[in-house]
């Protein structure tokens, strides 16, 4: 006899573990693994609640000011009461102007001014600048894959122990110059801020939420399978919970084909005729504009376990993931050309934590002749493949399958770096072999 | 690559010709660089074989070392670089200007600005490729910890006098060259490679001969078939007529000239060794001297097509004016010159092997900030730099068609016009993208507001508010803001960088980075000696 799956009370019991580590722990760090769309950010404000009731003054470290707010507001909303410091930077709107009205959300530039409030949220980069003051008891820093080594060494004097919360499949830190020669050395700066901690302290207890709430049953198998193999994770919800569904049906055109592919599927592939291309491909980029204008036209409904009733999949719950900024304008350009507004077009980095219902993405190898470092690595996939809570359209030239077979992983090894794995090359490979179940070809 | 690159490559390749690439030398050159030809022996890594050096370029001093793998002769080599480098380096240490530094006082941790001594010049050092730089530091690596007898009397070894300093000082130059936009210590491909763009690949790039040929191919031969001749043309001998830019040598010279060349030196040296009376020791002697003068023979023949042509590139190079941003870069590198030489000058210990965290995060942080500022000031200093950025949609020149005043909303509104501006390009703007102009020198902001329909049809035009840098007055400051009429290039970068937060000291690294590195006053000890340094 099988034990049915609960997921709810996996990640409860996950997030228990957690909890106790942190209040109880006597470990300086814990770490905390999240795959994509697994209650991260709940934790983040849970922990936070519980530490600031059980009377610790807490320090809160995020990477982004949005992501910053984003938490400021959440906390608010759970806690009202709750004194919340917001520390930000000198530049002219430097928050979201909804923090202002927050009762309990007391706003400077200045670390002083928030001194004796519950929680103080801030930028690592903010933070790096806070001198002078006595050190917090704890911290949790948030999206600490991302953060890179040397920006937690600017911010770790302020912290006594800490709470390290990210996604460890999505992209890694990079700098715009070299830093080969610190390759290898356990506080390379370039490095995530994990690794950097994890090699000087081995020992510190590693947790994993196990359930992504956001990506649906037919996405998580694979999202798990191709970037997360070893630390496997499930979709909180079942085949047939999400439905993806149109009013108006389809006029047979290849757009349209592959969004009833991806309604029904869940993956969708528009696949153009092989060529080498410019970075932005007008024919791509023109073929990534229109799919969104149909699925728009075309009055897109998504019914889920958040609301009894089909909720209409509007411009803002669209997404356009690229690889480069030029193709994200391009997009854009394309965009604005057919009348669709309030779509989000940007790259993965920036696309990074942000959740959609349908995410149209451009194939970072699209086109190209050459497969580098920077369009094989798997955190740029895995972001752009796991944004969406339906369903999730690839657009794409052919031939990429054998472009990766010509450009198999020539990086140099550097001793004492541990080898990521997957690499994006294998990566690359598992999610193409799925997608290539649901193509549509263009023209057809 | 950007696309201005590409293009000038297809351009390259369709005329046959490099095409320029920057209309300004984006890199400060003095007027008496020290140039180093540096050789290495294959298969031993860091055993110099020779070396041309010097600052006169019909006169450079050939430096050799007959058999590699002989540490006495090593260390003679070496000492001899140091006499033939560091006389150089010390002729910049005492001509100083004064200066003024921010310091923070130990004691009261307030910022007080002293006065410092800052060297008027600096030397530069030019090898020929990437690889010689590499070499640099490689050398700088064996030399900067060994001991000389006056330091370490029971050394087994004790390296010639000057050889550690030397060490320190290589080491310094190789560190600085990893800075963006330094000039110190520059490769000459990378010289040109910066200004020119070839019909090869990046690759072959890396090949100086192949490069000047595509810069400077003779009268009526294409600078492709000049490059092929450069990469592979060779004499009745199986000689390369351009050999290699080194350190590396070519195989063929190895085995056919050079090793019967060694293998020469070595029996003479052997018989010498086994000479029984005066008379035997002076003819075998000769034969020694002899064998000796072959091989720098052979060294000078396989040396001095690169010095010619790293000099003929410096040539080409200073047919373009410098930029008006490179002095300030240079500046830069005089005030790093100036803090090694007092470093070494208070005593203090050789560069250890590994930077401690805090070193190496400050280094990546000061490294990122040239980066940026590299980029910036080339865009700034040279319109074609410039246009590969507005075709990348990071730049733009525009038209003012129309200025309206506006203000701030605040308790004292300050102003905040808003300026209308026709451009053909394609910037990618963003709601409230910053974008900046040059005012008198210094940046200006403003933000994209919008776009607004022109009266005659067309393209839209661009909005721009602008923000700052208009004085404290409720009335902009006269000039600073634009007028109808003005063209203006607006960039969506930075002009200037702001430094990163302050780190802590390395005895307060924290726990997250294995605390502070080793014990207080804790300083490297010289290399161990080992097997492999007795042959």
């Amino acid at each position: 006899m099988t034990a049915v799956f609960d997921p709810g009370a996996q990640a409860a019991r996950a997030t228990d573990a957690i909890l106790a580590d942190t209040l109880g722990g006597t470990e300086r760090g814990i770490v905390v693994d999240s795959p994509p769309g697994a209650g991260k950010s709940t934790l983040v404000v849970r922990a936070a609640l519980e530490l600031a009731a059980a009377g610790h003054p807490l320090m809160v470290v995020a990477q982004t000011n949005a992501q910053v707010d984003d938490l400021v507001v959440r906390l608010a909303e759970k806690d009202p009461g709750l004194p919340v410091g917001r520390l930000h930077s000198n530049d002219t709107d430097p928050y979201d102007k909804v923090l202002d009205g927050l009762a309990n959300v007391r706003k400077s530039a200045k670390a002083s001014d928030l001194a004796g409030l519950d929680v103080v949220i801030s930028t690592a980069a903010k933070w790096a600048h806070v001198k002078n003051v006595e050190p917090w008891g704890h911290a949790i820093v948030d999206e600490a894959y991302q953060m890179r080594s040397d920006a937690l060494l600017a911010v770790a004097g302020l912290f006594e122990r800490a709470l390290f919360v990210g996604d460890p499949g999505q992209l890694d830190p990079f700098s715009i110059v070299g830093a080969d020669q610190w390759a290898g050395l356990s506080y390379d700066p370039s490095a995530s801020a994990v690794s950097t901690l994890l090699a000087h302290n081995p020992r510190l207890p590693q947790h994993r939420l196990p359930v992504s709430w956001r990506l649906p049953a037919s996405a998580a198998p694979l999202v798990s399978d191709a970037f997360y193999p070893y630390t496997p994770f499930r979709s909180g919800t079942d085949h047939g919970d999400r439905r993806l569904s149109f009013g108006v049906a389809s006029d047979g055109s290849a757009p349209d084909r592959v969004l009833d592919e991806a309604a029904d599927s869940g993956w969708g592939l528009l696949e153009l005729p092989a060529r080498h291309t410019p970075r932005t491909d007008p024919e791509a980029v023109r073929a990534v504009a229109l799919v969104v204008r149909r699925l728009l036209d075309r009055g897109g409904a998504a019914t889920s376990e958040r609301s009894p009733d089909p909720v209409p999949v509007t411009a803002d719950r669209v997404a356009v993931g690229t690889a480069h900024r030029d193709q994200a304008a391009a997009v854009r350009a394309a965009l604005a050309e057919l009348g669709v507004t309030g779509v989000a077009v940007d790259t993965a980095n920036r696309l990074q934590g942000r959740e959609f219902d349908v995410t149209v993405v451009l194939h970072p190898l699209s086109g190209r002749p050459d497969a580098t470092a920077f369009h094989l690595e798997t955190g740029r996939l895995c972001v752009l493949a796991s944004r969406h809570r339906h369903a999730c359209i690839v657009v794409c030239r052919a031939g990429v399958t054998e472009l990766l077979d010509e450009h198999p992983s020539t990086e140099p090894v550097q001793l004492g770096v541990t080898v990521k794995f997957p690499d994006g090359w294998e990566a690359n490979h598992a999610v193409l072999a799925h997608l290539a179940e649901h193509r549509v070809r263009w023209p057809g | 690559m950007s696309l201005i690159s590409t293009l000038a490559r297809l351009e390259a390749v369709e005329s046959g010709r490099a095409r320029p690439t920057a209309t300004v030398l984006h890199r400060h050159l003095t007027d008496r660089p020290l140039v180093l030809v540096p050789l290495t022996t294959a298969g031993e890594a860091g055993a110099p074989l020779g070396a041309l050096v010097g600052t006169d370029r019909e006169a450079p001093r050939l430096l050799t070392v007959s058999q590699p793998r002989d540490r006495d002769l090593r260390f003679a080599f070496l000492a001899e670089l140091a006499e033939a480098v560091l006389p150089h380096m010390e002729a910049y240490e005492d001509v100083v200007e004064p200066a003024e530094r921010n310091e923070t006082d130990p004691e009261t941790g307030k910022r007080t600005r002293v006065e410092v001594e800052l060297c008027a010049d600096a030397p530069q050092l030019i090898v020929p490729s990437r690889a010689g730089i590499e070499f640099v530091r490689l050398l700088g690596r064996s030399m900067r910890f060994r001991r000389t007898a006056e330091e370490d009397p029971d050394t087994p070894y004790p390296a010639p006098a000057r050889v550690p300093l030397l060490g320190r000082w290589l080491t310094h130059y190789g560190e600085r060259a990893r800075v963006p936009g330094s000039s110190l210590l520059l490769a000459a491909t990378d010289l040109l490679n910066r200004h020119w763009a070839t019909g090869q690949s990046s690759l072959e790039d890396q090949h100086l001969g192949a490069l000047l040929a595509w810069i400077d191919a003779p009268a009526g031969e294409s600078g492709a078939s000049a490059a092929l001749r450069a990469e592979l043309e060779r004499d009745g001998e199986g000689q390369l007529l351009c050999p290699p830019a080194g350190p590396a040598t070519d195989p063929a010279f190895d085995n056919r000239l050079l090793a019967p060349a060694i293998e020469k030196y070595d029996r003479a040296r052997t018989s010498l060794a086994a000479a029984e009376d005066g008379l035997a020791a002076d003819a075998r002697l000769a034969e020694l001297t002899a064998a000796e003068r072959e091989i720098r023979a052979l060294l000078a023949d396989v040396t001095r097509p690169t010095w010619d042509a790293v000099w003929r590139g410096l040539d080409l190079l200073r047919e373009l004016p410098e930029g008006a941003r490179a002095e300030d870069r240079w500046t830069r590198d005089r005030w790093s010159f100036t803090g090694h030489r007092d470093r070494v000058r208070s005593g203090e210990p050789p560069q250890p092997r590994r930077d401690d965290a805090v070193t190496a995060a400050q280094k990546l942080a000061s490294r990122e900030t040239a980066q940026a500022q590299l980029e910036a000031q080339e865009a700034l200093d040279d319109p074609l730099v410039l246009a590969g950025r507005r075709l990348a949609g990071e730049a733009f020149v525009a038209g003012v068609t129309e200025v309206v005043m506006a203000y701030s909303e605040s308790k004292r509104p300050s102003p905040r016009p808003l300026v209308t501006v026709r451009t053909d390009e394609h910037p990618h703007l963003g709601e409230r993208t910053k974008v900046y102009r040059s005012l008198e020198g210094r940046p200006q902001t403003a933000e994209f507001a919008g776009y607004a329909e022109p009266e005659d049809g067309g393209p839209p035009l661009l909005v721009l508010r602008i923000l700052d840098r208009m004085g404290r007055s409720k009335e902009p400051a006269p000039g600073s803001v634009p007028e109808p009429g003005d063209r203006i290039v607006w960039t969506l970068f930075e002009h200037d960088q702001r430094g990163g937060p302050k780190l802590p000291d390395p005895e307060q690294t924290p726990w997250t980075h294995g605390g502070p590195p080793g014990a207080a006053g804790h300083t490297e000890s010289p290399d161990p000696v080992t097997a492999e340094d007795l042959l």
